[in-house]
This record gives C-alpha cells, sequence and structure tokens, in this order.
C-alpha cells in the first residue's frame, strides 16, 4: 500500500507539472497574440505624444529615439524579457513606469474580485445545491427563474437598478464609488458595496445554473440510493457523497465565471467610476499607451490562466482514479 | 400477528402515469419469511421483483407509492414508519446488497468509510471499533490483505472483491433482514460461485433473514429455502424451494425451468466450404511498435468457419472475445495475422475495406438499446444499409424490408414503429434484420442475449441458428455463457486472457478431455440441483498462485489446479492437438480427462 501510495503521489505531480507547463506555454502564445494585436493598433505612442501638429520628420525621430523603427521580433523580444524579468516599460503617455501606474489600480481591481467572490460563490452554493435537491418543485423551479432572468439582464441595467433603488431611492450607499488610501476600512466597504454587489448577481446566477447541473446529475447515482439505503442522512449524503463528486464540474464553472471578475468588470467599474484595471486598460487603448495595454492584458490573461489551472488541479486532486 | 420475521400482506405499488392516473406496477404480494430464512423473488425484468424488495425498506424509485395491509420486519412496522423511522432502520436493521457494487459504491470515497458508514450513522460505535470489525469481516469474506484493502478506492480492487465488500457494508451492523438484488448477475461465472458461498457461509453467521431477488433459477435454488416467482408485478406462485423447483404448480414457473434445464439435443453439426479463416491475431490498444500494440490484447488467436457454421467465442470478462470480435469486422485493426475471407486476404483496418467487403462482414451489437437510433422508425433503421450496400430504394426497399420483417418474426407493420416503443426482445431482433439487410456472409454476435430475459434471449437464439443454416451465414458468436455456446454452436474458442487455450468441435464437448480452464467454466456454471453450490471445492490456489507471469507461459497457470512446478512456470505451454481438440496445455491430451489428472 505504501508504495501505492507514493506512486499515486509521483502520479498527480507528473499530471500537475503537465497543466502547469502547458498553462504556461499558452500565457507565451497569448503573450505573442497581444503583441501582433496591440501593433495593429492604428497610431503609436509618437505620434500620440507629439499629437495632431507634429511633422512627419518629428514623428520618425521620435520613434527613432523610442526604438519603435525596429522590427517586431526584436521589441517584442526586448518587450517579453522585459515582461519576465517584471519590468513592464515606460509609458509615455503617462510618463511614469508603467509598474506603479498598475500597483496603484491592481489592489482596487483585487479588492472588487475578492469581495465579489466571497458574496457569490457561498451564494451560488447555496442556490444550486438547493434547487438540485427540490428537483421538480416550486423551490427549484423559482430558482431556475431567478437565476435565468439574471443571466439573460445585461449587467449595466442590474447595475443601474441597483443605483436606483439603494443611492437614489434609499439613500442607503452612494453611487460612486470613491476609493482613497486615507478612507476607513467601513468608508470603503460602504462605497464599494454597490459595484460588488452587481457584480456579484452576475456571476452568482451562472454558478448557481452550473453547480445545479452538477449535483443533479451525481443525485441520480446508484451509490446515492445505496447511501439512503444505509440510512445516512440527507444532508449528510449530499456533503459526504455527492459533493466530492460534482466538485470538480463545480469549480471549473466557478473558475470560468470568477475569472469574469478580473477583466470583464469594465462595465460596472465605468458605471460605478470606480478606479479598476478594466477602466485603465480602455484608458490605455484610447491614448495608444501600448507598454500600459499590453501589461493589462498580460495581467487579465494570467490571470484566467491561473484560474483554470487552479480549476483543473483541483479536479485532479478530487478525482481518486487520477490521485491513486 | 404471525410469528414469521418478515411478512407482508397485500402489498400494492403504484406509480403516477403521464395522464395524472396511477398504475399498479406491483399487486397482490403476500409472504412471510421465519427467521433465518432466505426468500427468493423471482423473474423478469419488469416482473417488479426489485420494486418488492425495496418496499421492505420503505423505499421506492421514481415516485412510485406503497400501500399495504402490513409490511413488518421483526417488530417494525414499515408501513407505517415516517422518513426518521425509516432512516433509523436503513443499514442498521435492514440492509441491502445492490447489483452493481461498481455503480454502488462511490468512486470518489475509500471503501473503509463506506464500509463502516452504516455503524457511523447510526452511532453504533466509535471509528476505531468499526474499523476494527471491518478488517474481522473483510478476513471473514475471505477478502486479500483484509488490513489495508479498506484504504483503497473502489476502482482499485477487482468486481467480485467489490460486491464481497457491500456484502462487509451490509453485513457490518449485523441486521436482522438482508436484501440482495441480483447480487451475482454481473459477476462473470468463476466470481460467482466463490461470491456465492461467501455470502450464503456470511448471511448464515449472521443469523440474519434474507430476500434475494433474481432472474436466475439456477442461483435461486443454491441460496434459497422458500420462492415466490413473480410475472408482471403479481405472484404466480410461491412455496419452499423444494416444491417450487421440482414440483412446479404454474405453467410460468415451468417455462421458466425450461429454459434454465436447455436440453442439448441438436441438428447436425454443419461442414462445408471454408468461408472465414482467422490467422495468428495479435491485437490491443495504444500505438503498435514492431508489430506489438502498447497494451496487448490478443496474441495467436486463430480458428476457421465454414459457410453456414456457428463458432462460440467464450471467457470471462477481460478476456479479449469482444477485442477478437472488433478485429475481425475492422473495427480495431490488428497488429499482425491475417482475416482471410473466401480465400482473400481482407485489409486489417475497416477504413481500407472495400464496401463490398464491409458488407460481407457484419456485426450485431450487445446493447440494442444503444445500438439503434430511437429517433429512427424500423424501416428508417432497415432502409439505410438496403441504400448503402444494394442501392435499393423506394418501393423495392420497402418490399425488402418486409421480407426482412418477416425473417425475425416481427409484423410487417412493425416498419413504421420507433424502435423507443419496441421491447427489448423486439429491438434486439430489429437489431438482427439490421445486420441482415447487407446479406452478409459472415455475422459476428456479440453478448446479444446478455441483456435479454432468459425466455426472449432463447428465442433470440434460436432465430440466430435457423438463419445462419437457412442462409448459410457463417457466426462468430461471443458469449460469457458456455451453455449457450454448447447448445447452439458447431465450434468452441476459449479464451484466456487474450490466448486461445481450447478450440474444439461439437464432438468434443462432450468429451472427457479438456484444458483446465474450460472445465473450471463449465463447473461453475450453476445447476439447479439444491446440493450444487455446497458440493463446489473453493479454487484452489497453487503453488504457483505467487507466479509473476513472464509473456509467453501459460496465463492461466496461477489459477490452474493441475499446473507442474517446475514446467508451467517456466516453459511456454505447447498447441496440443488431438482430431479436432486443440488445447494449449503442457498436459498431454490424454491427461486432461477429468479422472486422470493429478493435482
Amino acid at each position: 500500500m505504501a508504495a501505492q501510495g507514493s506512486s499515486g503521489v509521483k502520479n498527480i505531480a507528473k499530471i500537475v507539472a503537465k497543466r502547469v507547463v502547458s498553462a504556461f506555454i499558452t500565457l507565451f502564445l497569448v503573450s505573442a497574440v497581444i503583441f501582433t494585436i496591440s501593433g495593429l493598433l492604428p497610431g503609436d505612442a509618437a505620434q500620440e505624444l507629439l499629437g495632431q501638429s507634429a511633422t512627419q520628420e518629428q514623428v520618425e525621430a521620435l520613434r527613432e529615439e523610442m526604438g519603435l523603427n525596429r522590427p517586431a521580433l526584436v521589441r517584442y523580444g526586448d518587450w517579453l524579457t522585459a515582461i519576465v524579468k517584471g519590468d513592464p516599460g515606460y509609458s509615455y503617455v503617462a510618463n511614469m513606469p508603467v509598474s506603479q501606474i498598475i500597483s496603484t489600480r491592481l489592489p482596487n481591481t483585487l479588492l472588487l474580485a475578492a469581495l465579489a467572490t466571497l458574496v457569490s460563490v457561498p451564494l451560488a452554493l447555496l442556490i444550486g445545491i438547493t434547487a438540485a435537491i427540490r428537483r421538480g418543485t416550486t423551490v427549484d423551479r423559482s430558482l431556475n427563474i431567478l437565476t435565468l432572468s439574471l443571466v439573460a439582464m445585461p449587467e449595466f441595467l442590474i447595475a443601474t437598478l441597483f443605483v436606483l433603488a439603494f443611492s437614489v431611492k434609499l439613500l442607503w450607499l452612494p453611487s460612486i464609488a470613491l476609493v482613497s488610501p486615507e478612507a476607513t476600512w467601513s468608508e470603503t466597504m460602504r462605497s464599494i458595496a454597490l459595484p460588488v454587489l452587481s457584480l456579484a448577481v452576475v456571476v452568482v446566477a451562472q454558478m448557481a445554473r452550473m453547480t445545479r447541473a452538477a449535483v443533479a446529475d451525481q443525485l441520480d447515482r446508484p451509490y446515492v440510493e445505496m447511501a439512503r439505503l444505509k440510512g445516512v442522512p440527507f444532508p449528510r449524503i449530499v456533503l459526504q457523497h455527492v459533493m466530492p463528486n460534482a466538485v470538480g464540474p463545480v469549480i471549473n464553472a466557478m473558475a470560468l465565471s470568477l475569472s469574469y471578475l478580473m477583466g470583464g468588470a469594465i462595465i460596472v467599474e465605468t458605471i460605478f467610476n470606480y478606479p479598476g484595471l478594466a477602466s485603465l486598460m480602455v484608458n490605455a487603448v484610447t491614448s495608444r499607451d501600448m507598454a500600459l495595454l499590453q501589461s493589462c492584458a498580460m495581467i487579465f490573461c494570467a490571470a484566467y490562466l491561473a484560474m483554470m489551472l487552479v480549476a483543473d488541479i483541483v479536479a485532479i486532486l478530487a478525482n481518486p482514479r487520477l490521485r491513486a | 400477528m404471525s410469528d414469521a420475521q418478515v411478512e407482508v400482506r397485500n402489498l400494492q405499488i403504484d406509480v403516477a402515469t403521464p395522464g395524472g392516473g396511477r398504475k399498479a406496477i406491483v399487486s397482490d404480494i403476500s409472504f412471510e419469511i421465519p427467521k433465518g430464512e432466505v426468500l427468493a423473488l423471482i423473474g423478469e425484468s419488469g416482473s417488479g421483483k426489485t420494486t418488492i424488495a425495496l418496499s421492505l425498506m420503505g423505499h421506492s424509485r421514481f415516485g412510485a407509492h406503497i400501500a399495504a395491509d402490513v409490511i413488518r420486519v421483526g417488530e417494525h412496522r414499515i408501513d407505517t414508519l415516517d422518513d426518521r423511522g425509516l432512516a433509523s432502520l436503513r443499514g442498521r436493521r435492514i440492509s441491502y446488497i445492490a447489483q452493481s457494487a461498481a455503480a454502488a459504491f462511490n468512486p470518489s470515497r475509500t471503501i473503509m468509510a463506506q464500509v463502516i458508514e452504516p455503524l457511523l450513522v447510526h452511532k453504533l460505535a466509535t471509528r476505531k471499533e468499526a474499523e476494527t470489525r471491518a478488517i474481522e469481516l473483510f478476513r471473514s469474506l475471505a477478502l486479500p490483505s483484509p488490513d489495508t484493502i479498506g484504504a483503497r478506492y473502489p476502482h482499485q480492487v477487482s468486481g467480485g472483491q467489490l460486491q464481497r465488500l457491500m456484502a462487509a457494508m451490509a453485513l457490518i451492523t449485523k441486521p436482522e433482514l438482508v436484501i440482495l438484488d441480483e447480487p451475482t448477475t454481473a459477476l462473470d461465472v468463476t466470481t460467482q460461485v466463490e461470491v456465492l458461498k461467501t455470502f450464503k457461509r456470511a448471511i448464515a453467521e449472521v443469523g440474519a433473514t434474507a430476500v434475494y431477488v433474481s432472474h436466475d433459477l439456477a442461483v435461486v435454488a443454491q441460496v434459497a429455502d422458500r420462492i415466490v416467482v413473480l410475472k408482471d408485478g403479481r405472484m404466480c406462485e410461491s412455496g419452499p424451494a423444494a416444491t417450487v423447483l421440482e414440483a412446479p404448480a404454474d405453467d410460468y414457473t415451468r417455462s421458466l425451468l425450461a429454459a434454465g434445464n436447455r436440453t442439448h439435443d441438436m441438428p447436425e453439426a454443419v461442414a462445408g466450404a471454408v468461408k472465414l479463416e482467422v490467422r495468428d491475431i495479435l491485437a490491443g490498444y495504444g500505438r503498435i511498435r514492431d508489430g506489438r500494440p502498447a497494451i496487448p490484447v490478443l496474441s495467436d488467436v486463430g480458428f476457421t468457419l465454414e459457410r453456414g457454421a456457428a463458432i462460440g467465442v467464450i471467457g470471462e470478462s477481460g478476456s479479449g472475445k469482444s477485442t477478437l470480435a472488433r478485429v475481425i469486422a475492422g473495427i480495431l485493426p490488428a497488429a499482425s495475422g491475417s482475416i482471410v475471407l473466401d480465400g482473400q486476404e481482407l485489409a486489417p483496418a475497416m477504413d481500407n475495406r472495400s464496401r463490398e467487403d464491409l458488407r460481407r462482414i457484419q456485426f450485431v451489437f450487445q446493447n440494442a438499446d444503444t445500438a439503434l437510433n430511437p429517433a429512427h422508425t424500423v424501416g428508417e433503421t432497415l432502409a439505410r444499409p438496403l441504400a448503402f450496400y444494394h442501392g435499393l430504394k423506394g418501393a423495392d426497399a420497402e418490399a425488402r424490408v418486409d421480407e426482412l420483417l418477416d425473417l425475425i418474426h416481427l409484423p410487417r407493420e412493425m416498419a413504421s414503429r420507433r424502435s423507443a416503443e419496441l421491447s427489448g426482445g423486439q429491438k434486439q431482433r430489429v437489431n438482427l434484420a439490421r445486420a441482415l439487410a447487407a446479406d452478409p456472409e459472415v455475422l459476428i454476435c456479440d453478448e446479444v442475449t446478455s441483456a435479454l430475459d432468459t425466455v426472449v434471449g432463447e428465442a433470440i437464439l434460436q432465430l440466430i441458428d435457423d438463419l445462419r443454416r437457412n442462409l448459410g451465414i457463417a457466426t462468430v458468436f461471443i458469449s460469457h455463457d458456455i451453455s449457450t455456446v454448447h447448445a447452439f454452436c458447431d465450434k468452441l474458442l476459449v479464451l484466456y486472457s487474450g490466448t486461445a487455450v481450447e478450440l474444439a468441435a461439437r464432438a468434443d464437448f462432450t468429451g472427457a478431455a479438456h484444458h483446465p480452464y474450460t472445465r473450471l467454466l463449465v463447473d461453475s456454471v450453476p445447476q439447479m440441483d439444491r446440493g450444487w453450490l455446497d458440493r463446489q471445492v473453493s479454487e484452489q490456489a497453487t503453488s504457483l498462485a505467487d507466479l509473476r507471469l513472464i509473456p509467453g507461459l501459460c496465463r492461466f497457470a496461477p489459477r490452474c489446479p493441475v499446473a507442474i512446478a517446475g514446467t508451467c512456470d517456466v516453459l511456454p505451454p505447447p498447441y496440443r492437438t488431438e482430431g479436432t481438440l486443440t488445447v494449449l496445455c503442457h498436459h498431454p491430451i490424454d491427461a486432461l480427462t477429468k479422472e486422470d489428472v493429478i493435482a
């Protein structure tokens, strides 16, 4: 048995290592795509810096100076090496290092995403599992209608409705999420409550539906009937028998939904004027701030890949055929 | 109130119909079981036997409603208990052993966690005590490495072991009633004997009363004290096992007994020109390197088959019999060896065979439910191969569909029915007709009756037998049931772990000489005779049981009761031929007759 155990660990280490390597390869390919696409945008930093009145010669000279005239492959090589070393470059538009710009925005985005996750995951699990174990009842149908309407509703509408209800009518919460370093913890919470709620509502619906499907599928398995016939109480059946088998698909669905919280929050950020990464990236596009744009894109893609990686690893660990 | 341990009076179970009404699936069921006796509920699929057994635990599937004057187990009135009361009895006083242990065990929890769960949820023992008791049970159920087997996951043990582990799970609380739902049906025949014996002994040790659900009279004859025969949710007959088996009062019971006691008088064996020749097949899965697949399944398998003749290929699960069928059909190309049809070698892979070659070899799949498109009508299903192979369309095709339906003894009106509306036996007939539509010269039947009830399956076998004789179709008959093969085939090929251990003609079936594995298979088939199981000696582990098998050595040696130390574990076995019989064994054929072999 000991030998079997260690071979299981070895086996799993191999599978996980494979997944990690493939995640890095994907990230590398993504970096090439990002670089290519940002190169396709009309205009460049030199043109943007000098403005409309600049002559062609001035632009050329600045390009030469900024190294924008070198072949794309060389620039890509330099950029990639710098990124790997942790230096995302210099923003000529804002006239400061990209790392500095991002460091003011990234914590905001992470805070928003983390709080939205904290609210949405338990809620989604609760709704999904309740609907699954009450299949075919009124409870299931009402939850189904609720989640379907939430999935169908665009998030700007949800956010606007929240503002109308909580800020305009009830005057409970501020409609603009001003985050300042001086604000106290409770002030920060109050100010980002609405963005968090709006985001959570969007992802809860998707996650709850996937959870319901995964749990319902397991509830039909013969081992569930067997557990009932052993006299196992139903809550214990759900937690100890069904969930270990449903966790793989559930985690995957959650990772897909949650990865949206990092990059897809742009509309919510705009509505609440929240200083996050997504709005930063949109600004970078309009101002042709390539270094900033590429860094933001890389962060979003890396976050997405990390989520997928975590989901895959959890699924592997949850499967005894792979684990042991 | 009677003094029986279990009492059921006037049980009725109904389900909601789509129309909003209710339909009885089981009615007028009454029986009693004295303490410590085994009652068998016997019947075909749809007879309500599992439904009745589960009602003793107050459990019903698909929202069925249980009503009865009395359902009593010991002092508990199951019919009046609420959910809490039922839950407190389940797994403690009444326990359940399911048909498929592979499905009934949770794949992601260890065996130990699941076996001791009844003790823990009913708070009968601490975890430590429970584990000790489980290990004792594992030992008494003759499970290998009882101290550590609990740490494994269900996929890490064999089917027979898992079934015994489920018995441990059921018996760990020393219940007063055990319900066994076809507990050996999914097992190989050689494994079934061991599991049956273990169950019988273990239940007797606990002193439990038992309900044994089965479709197999011969198995029931070994374990039951009383028998209730069911048909369409009603009782046909009930009484002591000896009476029901030896002097059945009901016609239906008699027909069940007749299907079990198959008579062996058959028409002459077919002999004629060789139609199909399969030579030295080496095949398996994974990438083929140097002519060897990564995971070899079949090695050195071959046979010849005459026009209109049938060869039975038998072996337990994993022996490679389905792989052989797939190799002949070209679904799985062989790594080496050849398939010769009418003297002409066929391409190994289906993709490289001409449409004409494909037409000549047809496959009948095991499961008609999945092989037939449920959205197509029978006519559409049959018209496809007619158009594909023969270019038949319109009225010609319809006429041929009618002929095919006549051939399989189904009314012509069936052509407009969807296959989902047919019964299991009818579906299998259509599945057969689909293959016949191509006018095949070779028909491969892969376990075509194993999903069917005995009586229905028997009719299908008879149909295939008539068709291959009348139409001259060479038939390869894959089966795990040696008695079927004996009754319907002209030749027999016995596979063990991918090697052909015996090739015999009909005349040799009843002969005295057989490969030791063939003998084990034959001896493992339960007989109606009630003392049969008790006479079976346990499979003897030989001195070679721990043998690490070197490729080329006899694969059966570790289980072989007559293995020769110093020979079987050193030298590859030779093929020995005498007349039409070939065996792969170190013993000369003369020595393989039953009396002469000296262990």
